[in-house]
């Protein structure tokens, strides 16, 4: 038997081996182009104070997690535990970016004046929170997306580590589990606070 | 016959792929045009709104760039084609930077700034995406050295000439009295 003779079935086994790899990874796990930047300014109104707006400049100095999430988010529902865990343990600070509250419900803004829209959406996530608990020190109203759209948000929920400097170290696609928790954001958060 | 209408059939199938960018954009001015004209025609006194052009021909604008550009949520789809809110807002993003007069590579920065390269249907050429720009042509190469290799090696080993036996034998089997083809039945 010489090479050439299974120089076919090598290249298809080759072939094959790539084409069993593709199957493992998963096509919406793109690598965010924010990891290593800074993180992208913004001022939005805040939950408790609609007349108060929060920014990323109010959390400088100190590593931080931003956690968008939205009350029509089940993925959301799944992480909200492993939040409410870190904000007990007092790892670090968790600011909450309200991602489309109403608009993401599939409600129609069209008809609702910005009042309207800003009421429903601290209503909303008002019950939501008191339902599930609140591991947020301050949540930004990002009531159309745009500033979502400036982290490059997707899908919710997603997970920025932003650290000491203002620069984002992680981002975490996704629920966080109790197994990714242990594996990817606790190991990155000790890393940050070190 | 068949042939030419497989190749007719073919090509009037290839055809809207090949060029469906193009294409959109066409019928939209199309259409545009034909609305503008029917609206001069039916009210000859009114002038049409001067803002009216403008808006059409952003909305053509706002079309191709979008045809350009992935939908992260459905990622088969451009965010021209997908109807997910997210294409929605960035429709919208599109819109709003055209009307701040920016153009369509300033479009493209910020959307790869904030979702990769992923987003464009037509990745740039970097060393990322060097395998997937010249593999295809690097295979194709390799295909062909490897074909003129095997061609040339036939040239070089030539069979050696037959022996006075072997060819007397090749003779015999190759003439037809001698040998006939198909066996003869014996009724």
């Amino acid at each position: 038997m010489k090479l050439r003779h299974i120089l076919p079935l090598l290249l298809l086994l080759v072939l094959a081996g790539f084409l069993a790899y593709g199957l493992t990874l998963d096509p919406r796990n793109l690598p965010s182009t924010l990891v290593g930047r800074q993180v992208p300014d913004f001022q939005l109104p805040r939950l408790d104070d609609p007349q108060k707006t929060v920014s990323p400049r109010d959390m400088a100095g100190r590593p931080w997690l931003l956690n968008v999430w939205a009350s029509w988010c089940t993925g959301c529902r799944q992480e909200h535990a492993m939040l409410v865990d870190i904000a007990n343990r007092n790892l670090l600070p968790i600011v909450g970016l309200n991602y489309k509250e109403v608009r993401g419900a599939g409600i129609d803004v069209r008809k609702l004046s910005p009042d309207t829209e800003t009421r429903q959406a601290i209503d909303r996530a008002n019950q939501w929170l008191s339902a599930h608990g609140d591991p947020y020190v301050l949540t930004a109203l990002d009531l159309d997306g745009r500033v979502g759209i400036d982290f490059g948000v997707y899908g919710v929920p997603e997970t920025f580590l932003i650290d000491a400097n203002g620069k984002i170290r992680y981002k975490h696609l996704g629920p966080i589990n109790a197994q990714t928790l242990e594996s990817d954001l606790l190991p990155r958060i000790r890393e940050v606070m070190r | 016959m068949i042939p030419p209408l497989m190749l007719a059939l073919a090509l009037c199938m290839a055809a809207p792929a090949l060029s469906a960018a193009p294409t959109a954009a066409a019928v939209a001015a199309t259409a545009t045009t034909v609305t503008m004209a029917a609206t001069a025609a039916a009210a000859p006194q009114t002038p049409a709104p001067v803002g009216a052009d403008d808006a059409s021909d952003l909305e053509t604008r706002v079309r191709d760039i979008s045809l350009q550009l992935r939908c992260l949520v459905c990622q088969n789809q451009s965010i021209a084609e997908s109807n997910a809110p997210l294409a929605l807002d960035l429709r919208n993003q599109v819109r709003d930077m055209l009307r701040q007069g920016l153009d369509a590579d300033a479009i493209a920065s910020y959307m790869t700034d904030r979702y990769g390269d992923f987003v464009l249907y037509q990745p740039p050429l970097r060393g990322t995406t060097l395998l997937l720009w010249l593999g295809p042509f690097a295979l194709l190469l390799a295909g062909m050295a490897a074909l003129l290799q095997r061609l040339r090696r036939h040239a070089r080993h030539r069979e050696p000439p037959l022996t006075p036996t072997q060819h007397d034998a090749a003779q015999a089997l190759l003439s037809p009295d001698a040998n006939p083809a198909v066996p003869e039945h014996h009724t």
